[in-house]
């Protein structure tokens, strides 16, 4: 079963009927503790990342703990965000902090006319991890298992992610960010799989089936 | 890079697609589900629902045609057409719209920019603007094109975008069903006013249409309607196309 987060930021109409079309087990939680009996937890989320303050305390604590012991978690969009250590929309909220690093406003660029929010389709440029990483079955991205480098996908943001060792993929706008993120159980994606046709399905799909749901 | 999007509007009234010319003589285009999904296979990258009649008794057929759709495709979904209150844009995002699309009610209370954007975010707000030429100038009609509301199209755009929009929707009234060509000075014009996101309107005859208002007309995204729905071009072979004359475009 998968316990789908419900923390008020966006709605979360589009990722329960992508998820239903999969044939997914989930649920969304109405206490912290209902997520101890889930095999993977998926935090969505549009909008301000103010919004995730109201993670903090027991939700945040039930998900750190949870992952701690081997759950699978991604975060989608804000989600994604959430799982660094904070970001500048927001000084005083943290994240969860599993992967380091902090999330920044990206630039933009008049001249060449990259308008932010980023808005729209772009390409994931697979990095080197993502073919070559150790996981746990010693093969590559779990999460990007049978995409073709260059499957382009749906953003809509305005902060982004820095390029660290977790970055399974990049995607290049004014800048280049993290678009998927990558570490043993934690997952993140900067764009919207259940926005994204069928390239994003099939990562919500890899998700489902690294969560054994 | 970002790509430049190809957006499939459908005009719906009473739970079917209908398409007009200059926004009159109304026709029947198909059931909504059936024509997103085939849009989805042939590559559409967004899909918009506008509701030409948006009155009450629509208003739940509304919420069915949006629900149908988004069933069917794991796409951007926005819907318009007879907005006017922040219930109205919780009602379609509920049923499953990602962002609206304000027109008439943005003029009457631009106030309602606002509050939808710090309610969803500026992402999930499009200002559509529906415009003509007039004396050198570029003037907004409300009300489907009916009342003159007396204001500058460029000037409107920036008003919106300090407001809150995530995008403006620009339709040309004038090429509007022609088939004559997107109205690219036009574009050009809200494009180099705003820094967010224009999505061009009106007039998609030809595929070079597209090509002339990605380049000439600056525009970020481009949507049609009656190009598509007559099966006459597929969205794939219109990508093929713009790839072929140097426009990025998801394939």
């Amino acid at each position: 079963m998968i316990a789908l987060i419900d923390y008020g930021a966006g709605n979360l109409t589009s990722v329960r009927k992508a998820l239903t079309a999969l044939g997914a087990d989930f649920v969304v939680p109405r206490l912290p503790a209902d997520i101890d009996s889930a095999r993977g937890v998926i935090v969505p989320g549009v909008g301000h990342f103010a919004a995730t303050a109201a993670l903090e305390g027991a939700w945040l604590e039930a998900i750190a703990r949870n992952v701690a012991d081997g759950t699978a978690l991604l975060g989608i969009c804000l989600g994604l965000q959430w799982l660094f250590e904070g970001s500048d929309e927001a000084p005083n909220v943290r994240g969860l902090g599993v992967l380091p690093g902090r999330i920044v406003r990206l630039r933009g660029n008049a001249e060449r006319r990259l308008k932010i929010p980023h808005v729209g389709w772009n390409a994931l440029d697979f990095r080197a991890l993502a073919t070559t990483r150790s996981s746990p079955e010693g093969r590559g991205s779990r999460l990007l298992s049978g995409l073709d480098d260059g499957a382009q996908v749906y953003f809509t943001h305005s902060y982004a992610a820095p390029v660290t060792d977790a970055c399974v993929a990049a995607t290049t706008h004014s800048e280049t960010f993290a678009s998927v993120v990558e570490r043993d159980n934690i997952f993140g994606v900067q764009f919207h799989p259940e926005k994204s046709s069928d390239a994003g399905l099939s990562i919500l799909r890899n998700f489902l089936r690294v969560s054994a749901c | 890079m970002l790509t430049k999007r190809i957006i499939a509007c459908l005009d719906v009234r009473d739970g079917q697609v209908v398409k007009g010319v200059q926004f009159q003589q109304l026709r029947h285009a198909g059931d909504p589900g059936e024509l997103a999904k085939r849009y989805n296979v042939e590559g559409i990258d967004e899909v918009v629902i506008l509701d030409i009649t948006a009155t009450l008794e629509s208003r739940q057929a509304l919420a069915r045609t949006i629900d149908a759709v988004a069933r069917e495709i794991f796409l951007p979904l926005t819907v318009g057409g007879g907005i006017r209150s922040e219930d109205d844009a919780a009602a379609a995002v509920d049923a499953g719209a990602d962002k609206v699309s304000l027109n008439t009610a943005a003029l009457k209370d631009p106030e309602l920019i606002s509050k939808l954007a710090v309610r969803y975010g500026s992402q999930a707000v499009i200002v559509a603007i529906d415009a003509k030429r007039a004396e050198g100038r570029y003037g907004v009609y409300v009300r489907s094109g009916t009342s003159d509301a007396a204001r500058d199209a460029v000037e409107w755009a920036r008003e919106a975008e300090t407001r809150g929009a995530g995008e403006i929707l620009l339709t040309s009234m004038d090429r509007d069903g022609t088939r004559a060509g997107f109205d690219c000075e036009m574009t050009a014009a809200v494009a180099d006013a705003v820094d967010i996101p224009v999505i061009a309107s009106g007039g998609a005859g030809t595929f070079d249409h597209f090509t002339e208002v990605f380049t000439r007309g600056c525009a970020d995204a481009a949507l049609a309607a009656s190009i598509f729905h007559y099966a006459e071009s597929s969205v794939a072979d219109l990508k093929r196309h713009l790839r072929a004359h140097g426009i990025p475009v998801r394939l």
